[in-house]
């Protein structure tokens, strides 16, 4: 390892994921898209599925999910993708299908579908990307944007009189007989990486063992919009956002409905 | 085969709206998702009865925006799909439908329209051709538009809207209203041509074996979406230049020309007739696509006789595609009756008066 050139690898101890296509991303300086992408990519790896499974993009910084995971991607439209993964599950129940979505894809326009998806029990795994913006249209109010936090729609900040409170999904979607796992990490640090790396494969488990519905939420940056260096982003994370949303596992079913 | 469906094999009275699940059924769809909506329940109920059976979904959406997305997530797995709805449900469809006009996903959308705007009524109306014909979402593009007035033709049409939608990879509409759909007529189960199915090799199945495929609407490299539209465009002409379907009754000899569609062409059929009893020259020309339009055959008819009378269940819509046929506006007359279905003696009356208006 060292410089000179004297060590020798014998071993890789780290490769990009099979299912990781190898090309730049779009994504912005200390986004965590990329690291996402990465633990899907290494559990789609992990779990063999990649010839398997089908994504669905959604609306926002994460529609170009196609370019990177190297999987058939149908892209749904904004908030709709549990809906469209219903109707790719239905079609072909053998295949591995999961969704990406941000906050405000799945927590304000997609409630309604990922509620009844999870509601439903749908045999599918759910990514949920919570940066609490809109980061694609330029940093507007999320639904999971912090009381205070200023957007470009609260320049002020967001006040819960006129805006409401943040909303907790992993909670919420716990709260529903058909979902089967739901649980909220982050990627902020080596540690928490990790966990959610693990996490995803418990929601994979789910899929693969037919136990219905799993969602993991990232708590996740976005520095550009939320006008921080990288590092301050990885402490907003590890500071307010994990106190108002806090980590943990929400839900895990230990057997299925129908056994 | 389902029982209906065995029963069908002789003539038997059927349900309109029970004639399209037959059509569906025997043209290989096995997937049906769709929310309640009068006038068109027939549909799911029957669906959710015989689908389960033969190894197919049924499932009921938390609504028309989550079914359509459902209906595109099961079409871009490559299977034939179907929902069912009307007025505000289709309206709540647009979103998706546009999506799937894009992203070049077939499926059969069945449209047994009520009154409206908004809420409207229950009662059958044809106020819906400018939504169907026109595309009804944003962004440009056509649905292909088929329009039965019998329910045999629920059944035929319905056959021949999947493979339509296969072939040019774009949703296809049946569009129906409460008459066409509640109504029972004799009607006889004539086999499917399973040879008109189309390959899809652009279905999601996982990449075994292949490069992975997406399925989109979203074009943002260079001028990637106006080749796109283009490309989309000329499969839209296409379409218009193969597959404008209409139906001449009574036209020899005629003065005067009805063109109608659905349950207007089905009442104006009897007056016609009555018409041609008291020495009348009338005849119709039908529109069975409504997207493509037929416009040569109405371009030639306006030509040979003396009064076009387009009668539609809405206060003026088809007229507009008629008068856009022919430059002989003059000609053209319309009769209109919204939410609500013209009587034959109406129809009757009006013919007699332009007969007698051209001496």
């Amino acid at each position: 390892m060292s410089i000179e050139g004297k060590t020798e690898f014998t071993k890789p101890v780290y490769t990009r994921p099979r299912s990781l296509v190898d090309v730049k991303t779009h994504f912005c300086p200390g986004c965590h898209h990329g690291t996402i992408h990465k633990i899907v990519a290494e559990c789609i790896d992990r779990y063999g599925v990649r010839e398997n499974s089908i994504g669905v993009a959604c609306v926002g910084c994460a529609v170009f999910l196609y370019d990177y995971i190297d999987v058939d991607v149908v892209e749904a439209p904004h908030g709709r993708a549990p809906a469209v993964a219903t109707g790719v599950k239905r079609a072909q129940p053998d295949k591995f299908v999961f969704t990406y979505q941000g906050d405000g894809d799945l927590a304000a326009i997609g409630t309604s579908e990922v509620i009844h998806a999870a509601n439903r029990g749908e045999n599918l795994t759910v990514v949920f990307v919570n940066n609490t913006t809109y980061g694609m249209t330029g940093g507007q109010m999320a639904p999971t944007t912090l009381l205070g936090q200023k957007t470009s729609t609260t320049p002020y900040g967001r006040d819960f009189r006129s805006d409401g409170y943040p909303i907790k999904m992993a909670e919420l979607l716990a709260g529903l007989d058909g979902t089967a796992y739901s649980a909220r990490v982050a990627v902020s640090t080596p540690a928490q990486i990790r966990k959610a790396k693990a996490a995803v494969r418990k929601a994979f488990e789910m899929q693969i063992n037919g136990m219905g519905f799993s969602i993991v939420e990232f708590l996740s940056t976005c520095p550009t919009n939320w006008g921080m260096k990288p590092l301050d982003a990885q402490g907003r994370v590890l500071g307010e956002m994990s106190e108002y949303f806090p980590l943990g596992v929400y839900k895990e079913r230990k057997q299925a409905d129908f056994a | 085969m389902s029982s209906l469906a065995a029963e069908a094999s002789k003539k038997i009275l059927l349900k309109g709206n029970e004639a399209i699940c037959l059509g569906a059924i025997a043209a290989g769809c096995r997937h049906y998702y769709g929310y309640p909506i009068t006038p068109q329940n027939d549909i799911p109920e029957y669906m959710a009865a015989h689908l389960p059976a033969l190894g197919g979904t049924f499932l009921q959406a938390e609504s028309e925006v989550a079914t359509i997305n459902m209906i595109l997530g099961t079409s871009a797995s490559g299977k034939r799909v179907m929902t069912s709805s009307s007025g505000p449900g289709i309206s709540l469809m647009q979103e998706g439908l546009s999506y799937m006009a894009g992203s070049e996903l077939p499926a059969v959308i069945v449209n047994i329209s009520r009154s409206g705007p908004g809420l409207g009524g229950i009662a059958p109306s044809q106020g819906d051709y400018f939504q169907a014909v026109k595309g009804g979402g944003h962004g440009g593009y056509r649905l292909i538009v088929l329009a039965p007035h019998s329910v045999q033709e629920m059944y035929t049409l319905t056959m021949l809207a999947f493979d339509l939608a296969d072939r040019y990879r774009t949703p296809a509409v049946i569009l129906g209203d409460a008459i066409v759909g509640q109504m029972k007529e004799p009607f006889e189960a004539t086999p499917y041509d399973s040879a008109a199915t189309a390959e899809k090799p652009w279905a999601l199945t996982g990449c075994a074996g292949r490069e992975r495929l997406h399925v989109k609407s979203l074009h943002l490299k260079d001028n990637a979406i106006e080749v796109h539209n283009w490309k989309l465009h000329g499969k839209f002409e296409r379409i218009r230049k193969t597959e404008t379907r209409a139906e001449s009754f009574l036209l020899d000899g005629a003065k005067i020309a009805v063109v109608a569609f659905g349950t207007a062409a089905r009442v104006s059929k009897t007056a016609i007739q009555w018409a041609r009893k008291e020495g009348i020259p009338v005849g119709m020309l039908r529109p069975i696509t409504l997207f493509p339009f037929p416009e040569r055959e109405v371009f030639d008819l306006a030509k040979t006789v003396d009064v076009v009378l387009v009668i539609e269940m809405n206060t003026g819509q088809m007229v507009e595609d008629v008068r856009q046929s022919t430059p002989l506006h003059d000609r053209i007359a319309f009769l209109g009756k919204p939410c609500a279905m013209p009587t034959p003696e109406e129809i009757l009356d009006r013919i007699r008066a332009l007969a007698g208006r051209k001496g």
